[in-house]
């Protein structure tokens, strides 16, 4: 059968991240500008190469009608050929990536920034006061504020007990997700929760958020932006970086009520991008899963088939996914323990990890990566599969 | 039934009044009367909660609402222990649980009159009416002999 005509056709050629967490003095959109900035550097492209540029807006780009249009404005852009404001929630960069890839390899544009940047969290004030750790995630609008129910945590919170009621996942297989992730934190300079050690004993200490979450089941919250710049994989080949080609996408979006189905939309992602790219799950050495939640991470294993449904919690914990263990997942800490810039945090770790960059955490084999990005409650899913070989 | 301990101290803030949608407003209405509503689409019978424009079911528009038990069982619960609104400080922790009621459709509310780390899935449920300020009436649940 012939190879897909998408397989391969592009790769990210620039990777852009600005710091990461508290680092205050800039809106959203400067943060976009910085990470597009530092994503064409890294390419070695100038900024009039750029045609096309695709942005996910976080929470804080409310006031923004046409967000792509406002970043293109603030950082000077002539003469784009493809711009979309995109919102799959964490599932946006890998539909960002795959919405490029088609426009370059079908010829209608060259060369496309995707974006992603927030600034939830505000300065200290002088009084010492508690700042803001993400207030604007705990929204709620009438009858679920009337209930006090607020906020995505607590929507996953109702979906993770079902989980546990049904299947038996435990708090410690959940704290093993996010043990095993701060250990390789612990590895990456860039993460916010680096100089952090963090043991199971400590997790069960750790204070409830929304219960079964305890703070370190949650993701972090984080201020910064975080870009790649896309290109067709011919034209990768003369820039100064390695490329990382573009394999496979898919998405997956499965509707319904994910107290009931407990899934995600994994497995519908999965059968379009593994058939695009010609692989199967054995054929992946570097695994970076969409984790807002450690339950997050035990249910993407059970949908992409690492494990049955329903033992996603043992499997995480037995496999011990940390440094020196038997599968290594989110090598850079995932956003549970490095930084939280949606769906881009896993699609930065596996650039890295496939460039071979990652320093005291990389793997000594980096071919190809899985990419799994999840939005809204289980409701949308985006699947990359990325490698440092064309072939 | 005074279910919940002073949860307003004379100088808390208030509560968020719910958003009241053209959808919604017959539900808020019924609730100052103390009854429990949902959405039943003329079209397919569908029961739905909360309300919406159309029955995802059947594409439908129309809509009766109609008196359900409040009876029903915990399906799933969450424990706030963070306060998202200051109105809420008092309280933590709190149950807020997805009630299935007798009749199939599902409430998501809370559930108080027990400590809130002992709501328990499949723990039989019946609703109590709130009255948080003279304009409002919100529906809770509590725990009933099965």
């Amino acid at each position: 059968m012939a190879a897909h005509p998408l397989r391969a056709a592009t790769a990210i050629a620039g990777l852009g991240i600005t710091p990461q967490g508290k680092v205050y003095g800039s809106g959203p959109i400067g943060f976009a500008v910085d990470a597009v900035r530092l994503a064409l550097e890294d390419a070695g492209l100038p900024r009039e190469d750029l045609d096309g540029l695709l942005v996910n807006p976080g929470l804080t780009w409310r006031d923004q009608g046409m967000g792509s249009f406002a970043l293109q404005q603030a950082m000077g852009l002539r003469d784009l050929r493809l711009t979309a404001t995109m919102n799959l929630g964490g599932a946006t960069a890998g539909a960002m990536i795959m919405h490029a890839a088609q426009a370059i390899a079908a010829g209608l544009c060259t060369t496309v920034a995707c974006v992603f940047s927030d600034a939830p969290l505000e300065p200290p004030s002088p009084e010492g006061k508690r700042t803001s750790s993400g207030a604007a995630y705990g929204f709620a609008r009438g009858f679920e504020a009337a209930q006090g129910f607020f906020g995505v945590n607590a929507m996953y919170a109702l979906v993770a007990r079902r989980h546990m009621h049904r299947y038996g996942t435990t708090h410690e297989q959940l704290g093993a997700v996010a043990v095993a992730q701060r250990r390789w934190a612990n590895l990456n300079p860039q993460a916010q929760l680096h100089d952090t050690p963090l043991t199971l004993a400590d997790y069960q200490a750790s204070r409830w958020i929304v219960e079964p979450f305890h703070v370190f089941d949650c993701c972090l919250v984080s201020n910064g932006g975080l870009a790649v710049v896309l290109t067709s994989a011919e034209r990768a080949r003369a820039l100064r970086r390695p490329p990382v080609y573009v394999l496979g996408m898919g998405q997956g979006h499965p509707g319904g009520d994910p107290t009931e189905t407990l899934a995600s939309g994994a497995p519908l992602a999965k059968r379009t991008a593994f058939a695009m790219a010609g692989v199967g799950l054995g054929d992946l050495d570097v695994l970076a899963l969409y984790d807002c939640y450690t339950f997050t991470v035990i249910v993407t294993l059970e949908d992409y088939g690492f494990c049955q449904k329903g033992e996603g919690g043992p499997f995480a914990a037995e496999h011990h996914t940390g440094p020196g263990g038997r599968l290594a997942i989110n090598t850079g800490g995932g956003q549970l323990s490095s930084f939280y810039m949606w769906g881009m945090t896993p699609v930065s770790e596996a650039v890295i990890q496939l460039r071979g960059e990652g320093g005291a955490r990389q793997l000594p084999k980096h071919d190809a990566a899985l990419v799994s990005g999840n939005g809204g409650v289980l409701s949308t899913h985006s699947t990359l599969v990325l490698s440092r070989h064309a072939s | 039934m005074s279910e919940r301990p002073t949860a307003t101290a004379p100088a808390a803030p208030a509560k968020p009044a719910p958003a009241v949608s053209p959808e919604m407003a017959p539900f808020w209405a019924a609730a100052r009367r103390h009854e429990l509503v949902v959405q039943r689409c003329t079209g397919c019978g569908a029961l739905r909660f909360p309300a919406r424009e159309i029955c995802s079911r059947c594409l439908a528009r129309g809509v009766a609402w109609q008196p359900v038990s409040g009876r029903g069982t915990v399906f799933t619960v969450a424990v706030m222990h963070q306060a998202n609104h200051p109105a809420f400080a008092a309280e933590v922790p709190y149950a807020v649980a997805v009630v299935e009621l007798d009749e199939g459709v599902r409430v998501t509310a809370q559930v108080t009159g027990i400590p809130a780390r002992e709501v328990t899935i499949g723990m039989p449920v019946e609703v109590w009416w709130d009255a948080v300020s003279p304009e409002v009436t919100v529906p809770r649940f509590r725990p009933r002999t099965a």
